[in-house]
């Protein structure tokens, strides 16, 4: 009984526009219908057809109604931007509107409303208003929902011309119908309205709940949405109310349902007495429950809504935690979203059975779902005193199947129990410590770090164990070195035997000297200070009782909550955050502008896996109480170093030009008297230039130019005296200064600072910094053999694999990448597919002949690049990342 | 604000535009890109039915291999917007007369922009009941119900049935033979621990009706269910009638129910639509009556061997007997080789789902039936997990059984006219989610 209209798609023939239009004034009946079919079919597809306007239009004047519907859809979508000829469909409209077909009237009206042109508008009045009071309940509910269409055009239009009036006057309607689409629009208007249009009083609460038991399943949800705003004025009234609305709960409609129970649940808020209280929590169990036999979808959307009633009144489901256990197809959001609702159910009463089910969680495929009940486990410990010990004995099991990522997730979770319980279930450390060389992320191995110097005293091998990890102390990253620093800081307090002393030695060294982390020299600082001054108080500070955590995560505030679920069903609802935090819409009575297009970029989700849902409980461990104070970092002697060098202060000569983007200011005028001075190292011919642009922005000529640069982790200098001509006021200079590597090399952990002195004959010597970067030391020869690549590869050890991602660079093809980083010697050696996601991988040489190896990680045209480097020396590593930020900078 | 959708889309797994209707001018045109781009060609795309990105909300589900896409900017009502889709999908069903996929849409494009426009009007839902909609609303293809009278005539009241208050009826059927089919078709939800205790258990039921009767009937339907006995019994001032009854956890009924009566009277009265319709829902934990036990035995022996061993019972009476039943038992990803025994039916081993598949076309009640395998797997060197075993899944029919118990005690029908009626009722017990873990 199918059609076979997918033939209208079919015509890809060069020249269609034209064979269109013979076809729309074809003298048959027949023929035109077909042309206008091809039409639509071509404006779905994303064809520009608007060039049919007037032959499209001019097909409008038509007995049948299949095709004048064809060529309203036609208008709807095109009189925008042909307004003029639009004006065109005018005459037919109006004319339409009185036809003696009602569903002709109505069609007329309704599309009217849809075409957003002044003029249109201006002659949609008077049919409008005919037509709301049609004697044809069709016509009539067609127009309510025209007035919210007009208002949303022009809101001065609906107020002058008395048609919220009108709209009022059909909620006593004798059609639900009608009634239902006046709620629904005059609902909108208040929305968008400053002014009160619509408000519900005790009469219109009686007719539109009268109204309820009769309209159809979408008028319901109009008029519960509509009604959910009413406040009761006494108990009285609100127990009535919920009597009328709760045989709504038994409807197959889920939205209807999930409209009734926000209504319930606002009306509960006036209700005092406890007996009606609880029959009503009896009464909206089922319904809620049965939900969830729905689509996945709307499952999702009914969990969702059920999280947040849980919040609010946690007896309404109190016994039915076991329809939340997820089945194995369920969709893993679903499946995220069971769990969350568990964890809020979860019991003293029904802890065996969830714990069980949460073991069970734990061996499944999917690892984001594996570590969120991993996680569950040690929040039901967190939450449930009585059941801590069963649930940690739970996470050891789960340890002991070695899975990594189990082992990780459920060591956070312990360290998390730790705090909740202190002095409780440290027995289980020597457990824990079993697991310490399989830890490799990095907030699993600061919460073993942390366990590690809060029961040092206890650990008989506390300090062998911190050492092990403080080999690696540079390359940690930041989160894993604050733990360090501090753990070994209370090891030391609690043992100051000799072992933690040298151990505390080479950790403030490396924390203080040769970090550019400032938090983590700070906090090395004040214990440095504490230590060195008064460790009587070091200790009052450093291993001061630490308050007892609980389990908030994912408990919304009481004011939100309220907000929330005046909002059930709706988006609000499932994102769990209030309208105004992600419709962008205002409020306003005049005109908008037409253009809504989105915004790249901001995006959020409510993936159960970002911050807000995370569960991780409280663990800021530095106590608050410590001195701020902290020494200066030491500033470099650039001056001494600068000027008592002998190397050549060298004169000027003729300018070159090179190409590219334009160079990164590094003395801006403001600074340099009027002197700015942009620069960049670039390499060219296998020789690494300082490529500058000087300026003179000053009033004076500015002469007899020098340059010196101060060591660097490069050993970068000038090979010649820098040329740059007499410079006039106004007038620039470009050079490109030639370089040398491995000249003058400062020693310390490397960086990509240079810094450079520029002198002339008339102004004070400027220095500035300027950075490194690394792609112009990239030498011509870094281009590797695919087996030398993956045997170097082998051969390195994992600590020398630095990894960085991007999250706000976008490949955008393969190719350009490709190209990109051959042009400053990054070598193509191979390329693999990992799922969606393209793996390159790269060679390059720095200087000294070093390897350079890179993998490239990404997905065509999704923002994020995995970067990850492996060379024999790591601490260039940071440099690399720089320079990548460069060269994909857009 | 109860708007469900700014604009709709219909998209095909590639991503290609098959239909798009704008009802609202809060999004832009370009809003199809972004759903592309940001979550069809990223691993968002089953991770959450609900997504914003920029300005605007993505609402989506797949059905069959049609993506429908609804986009918002406001705060809109997205349980009203997914029922729409379920619903508008069940009423373009109806019209083609059976698949909804990307071919069907394509060959009745005009029809859907007909049916898109006149069942949701700037974003508000209108009546999608498919009788009534095909009142007025034909297309070469699809047979109007009067398909005897000419073409294009338009139905004198069709209005005025859209928004009337029986809204999902149309008047004026005759029927020579006045007959209601009613079926009780019940699914099985059960998830069972490794050592037979049943962790979940519940019967998702539904009640559906095929009515051809004549005129405007008033239908009443009364079941074995406690609630509605007792209210009964009451209001008769008479002791109830000693036999099995049956709680409801919870019930839903069609539109056509009159729920106010039912919350006071406890009655299931309506008007049905006319056709096939799902009258009512109900859900039942207790006192259920599982069909099938399951028994499993999954040893692993050493590293490259296992041994299967899998006895189902049916518990049901002895004179009935289930059809169609499928067992899948799980094995591990790198099975090689297989051997297996059944009692009855035919066991398969299908490398593609990683399982077992046994099936037994007729199982009688109050038998039992087993399967042995021994299976090889290839030893694989650097195993770093072991397998982590997923749930054995049944699948049956058992006809003239209810899981819950419940029957139907009688069916009354009123009409002016008076005349008589043919009622049939038919029982069947299907498995929903029926898993046992191992």
């Amino acid at each position: 009984m199918s059609g076979h209209d997918s033939k209208y798609f079919s015509t890809t023939k060069k020249g269609e526009i034209p064979e269109l239009k013979e076809e729309l004034n074809s003298q048959y009946k027949d023929k035109r219908k077909d042309a206008v079919k091809k039409v639509i079919a071509a404006m779905t597809v994303g064809k520009d057809v608007s060039s049919l306007f007037t032959d499209v239009v001019n097909c409008m004047q038509t007995e049948n109604l299949e095709l004048k519907k064809l060529v309203y859809l036609y208008l709807i979508n095109y009189a925008k931007s042909q307004p003029d000829l639009a004006i065109l469909a005018v005459n037919t409209f109006v004319k339409d509107s009185q036809d003696p077909n009602p569903l002709i009237r109505a069609l007329a009206v309704r599309t009217m409303g849809c075409i957003r042109v002044d003029k249109i508008t201006e002659y949609l009045c008077d049919p409008l208003q005919k037509c709301l009071k049609d004697d044809d309940p069709y016509v009539r509910k067609t127009a309510a929902v025209c007035v919210a269409k007009l208002f949303d055009i022009n809101a001065e239009l609906v107020e002058d011309r008395g048609f919220l009036e009108a709209l009022k006057d059909l909620i006593s309607d004798n059609n639900p119908m009608v009634v239902a689409n006046a709620v629904a629009a005059l609902a909108e208007i208040q929305e968008n309205s400053t002014s009160p249009v619509f408000e519900i009083n005790s009469t219109t609460l009686t007719k539109l709940l009268t109204a309820l038991n009769e309209c159809t399943e979408w008028g319901q949800v109009f008029i519960l949405d509509a009604l959910s705003k009413y406040k009761a004025t006494d108990p009285r009234e609100a127990e009535n109310i919920v009597e009328r609305v709760t045989p709504r709960l038994q409807h197959a409609n889920c939205a209807v349902v999930l409209s009734a129970v926000k209504m319930i649940l606002q009306q509960m808020e006036l209700i005092t007495s406890t007996d009606v209280i609880r029959n009503l929590c009896k009464k909206m169990a089922p319904p809620l429950v049965t939900l969830l036999s729905a689509e996945p979808e709307i499952q999702y959307v009914a969990l969702r809504n059920i999280n947040l009633i849980v919040q609010k009144r946690p007896t309404i489901l109190a016994h039915e935690i076991k329809v939340f256990f997820c089945k194995y197809n369920d969709p893993i959001y679903v499946k995220m979203e069971k769990l969350e609702i568990m964890i809020k159910l979860a019991s003293d009463r029904n802890i065996d059975q969830v714990l069980l089910e949460f073991k069970e969680y734990a061996t499944e495929v999917d690892v984001d779902f594996v570590r969120k009940a991993v996680r569950a486990i040690g929040r039901c410990a967190i939450k449930l005193e009585r059941a801590a010990e069963r649930c940690i004995s739970v996470l050891l099991e789960l340890i002991k199947i070695k899975v990594n990522y189990v082992v990780q997730e459920a060591i956070i979770v312990i360290k998390d129990i730790f705090r909740r319980y202190p002095n409780t279930y440290e027995s289980i450390i020597a457990t824990l410590c079993e697991s310490l060389d399989t830890l490799d992320e990095p907030e699993a191995k600061a919460s073993m770090i942390w366990i590690i110097g809060e029961y040092a005293e206890r650990i008989d091998n506390a300090d062998e164990l911190l050492e092990s990890f403080l080999e690696n102390f540079p390359e940690e990253p930041a989160q894993v070195q604050l733990q360090l620093l501090t753990a070994t800081v209370k090891l030391f307090l609690k043992k100051p035997t000799e072992r933690p002393q040298l151990m505390i030695q080479v950790v403030l060294q490396n924390a203080t000297v040769e970090t550019d982390n400032p938090d983590l020299r700070d906090r090395a600082f004040i214990y440095w200070r504490l230590l060195s001054t008064d460790p009587e108080a070091a200790k009052d500070v450093v291993l001061a009782e630490k308050p007892v955590i609980t389990d908030d995560s994912n408990q919304l505030e009481p004011s939100l909550l309220d907000e929330l679920l005046a909002n059930i069903s709706t988006l609000s609802s499932v994102y769990h955050k209030p309208p105004e935090a992600f419709v962008t819409r205002l409020k306003t009575s005049v005109q908008k502008t037409e253009d809504d297009d989105y915004v790249e970029g901001s995006e959020i989700s409510v993936n159960p896996n970002d911050g807000a849902t995370s569960p991780q409980a409280t663990s800021s461990y530095v106590p608050q109480q410590a001195p701020a104070a902290a020494a200066p970092a030491p500033v470099p002697d650039l001056l001494g170093d600068l000027m008592g060098d002998s190397a050549a202060i060298v004169p000027v000569d003729e300018p070159v030009t090179p190409s590219g983007r334009p160079l990164p200011v590094v003395l801006p005028a403001s600074s340099g008297q009027g002197l700015q001075i942009s620069a960049q190292l670039t390499r060219q011919d296998g020789q690494v230039f300082y490529s500058m642009l000087l300026e003179n922005n000053s009033q004076s000529v500015l002469d007899g130019f020098m340059i010196q640069f101060n060591k660097n982790s490069f050993g970068l200098a000038a090979v010649g005296p820098l040329q740059v001509p007499p410079l006039q006021p106004g007038s620039s200079a470009r050079t490109m200064l030639p370089m040398v590597l491995l000249q003058n090399m400062s020693t310390g952990p490397t960086s990509s600072l240079l810094q450079v002195a520029v002198k002339n004959n008339q102004q004070p010597v400027w220095y500035f910094t300027d950075k490194i970067v690394l792609h112009a030391l990239f030498s011509e020869d870094g281009r590797m053999e695919r087996g030398t690549f993956l045997e170097t590869w082998r051969s390195l050890p994992d600590s020398n694999e630095v990894q960085k991602e991007f999250t706000g660079i976008t490949i955008t093809s393969v190719e350009s990448t490709l190209d990109l980083l051959a042009a400053s010697n990054m070598f193509f050696i191979a390329k693999r597919k990992n799922g969606n996601q393209d793996v390159l991988y790269l060679s390059a040489k720095v200087p000294r002949d070093v390897p350079f190896l890179i993998e490239l990680t990404a997905m065509v045209g999704q923002p994020g690049l995995k970067c990850a480097v492996k060379t024999p020396t790591p601490e260039i590593a940071p440099l690399f990342f720089e320079a990548v930020e460069i060269l994909f900078m857009p | 604000m109860p708007v469900a959708a700014s604009a709709i889309y219909f998209l095909n797994l590639r991503g290609d535009v098959l239909i798009n209707r704008t009802y609202r001018d809060d999004v832009g045109g370009n809003m199809v890109d972004a759903f592309r781009t940001h979550i069809m060609q990223t691993k968002e795309l089953g991770n959450c039915p609900v997504r914003q990105i920029g300005g605007c909300s993505f609402v989506y589900m797949r059905i069959s291999n049609v993506y429908i896409v609804i986009v918002v900017s406001s705060n809109a009502n997205v349980a009203c917007g997914f029922k729409f889709v379920v619903e508008a999908v069940a009423l373009f069903k109806s019209y083609f007369g059976g698949a909804f996929d990307e071919d069907a849409i394509r060959n009745n494009f005009v029809l859907i922009y007909e049916l898109l426009d006149e069942i949701m009007d700037f974003g508000y839902p209108q009546n999608l009941s498919p009788e009534i909609l095909k009142l007025y609303i034909t297309q070469e293809g699809v047979r109007s119900p009067f398909s005897s009278k000419p073409k294009d005539k338009p139905v004198p009241n069709a209005t005025l049935q859209v928004t009337g208050a029986v809204g999902w009826r149309r008047e004026g059927l005759s029927y020579k033979k006045n007959e209601v089919f009613l079926d009780i078709v019940e699914s099985v939800n059960l998830l069972m621990s490794s050592k037979g205790n049943v962790l979940r258990c519940d019967v998702t039921g539904k009640v559906l009706m095929k009515c051809f009767l004549s005129g405007m009937p008033d239908l009443k339907l009364g079941l074995n269910d406690k609630i509605g006995l007792e209210k009964e019994s009451e209001m008769k001032s008479r002791p109830a009638k000693s036999g099995k009854t049956i709680e409801l956890d919870d019930v839903t009924f069609h539109q056509c129910v009159n729920l106010t009566r039912f919350n006071s009277e406890k009655t299931v009265s309506f008007v049905p639509p006319d056709g096939e319709f799902e009258l009512m829902k109900y859900r039942i934990t207790e006192g259920v009556n599982l069909p099938f036990r399951v028994l499993p035995t999954i040893k692993e022996l050493g590293r490259t061997r296992m041994e299967v061993n899998v006895k189902v019972k049916s518990v049901f009476g002895a004179k009935m007997f289930a059809l169609g039943v499928v067992v899948k038992i799980p094995v591990p990803k790198q099975t090689a080789k297989t051997n297996f025994q059944v009692t009855s039916g035919r066991a398969k081993y299908n490398p593609s789902i990683d399982c077992l598949v046994w099936k037994i076309r007729k199982f009688p009640g109050q038998t039992e039936s087993t399967l042995s395998a021994e299976i090889e797997l290839i030893s694989t060197m650097g195993e770093k997990k072991s397998w982590t075993r997923p749930p054995i899944q049944m699948e049956f029919q058992v006809p003239m059984f209810t899981a819950s118990g419940l029957r139907v005690r009688f069916l009354k029908v009123w009409e002016k006219s008076g005349y008589n009626t043919v009622e049939w009722v038919r029982y069947i017990t299907k498995a929903g989610s029926y898993e046992i873990r191992c």
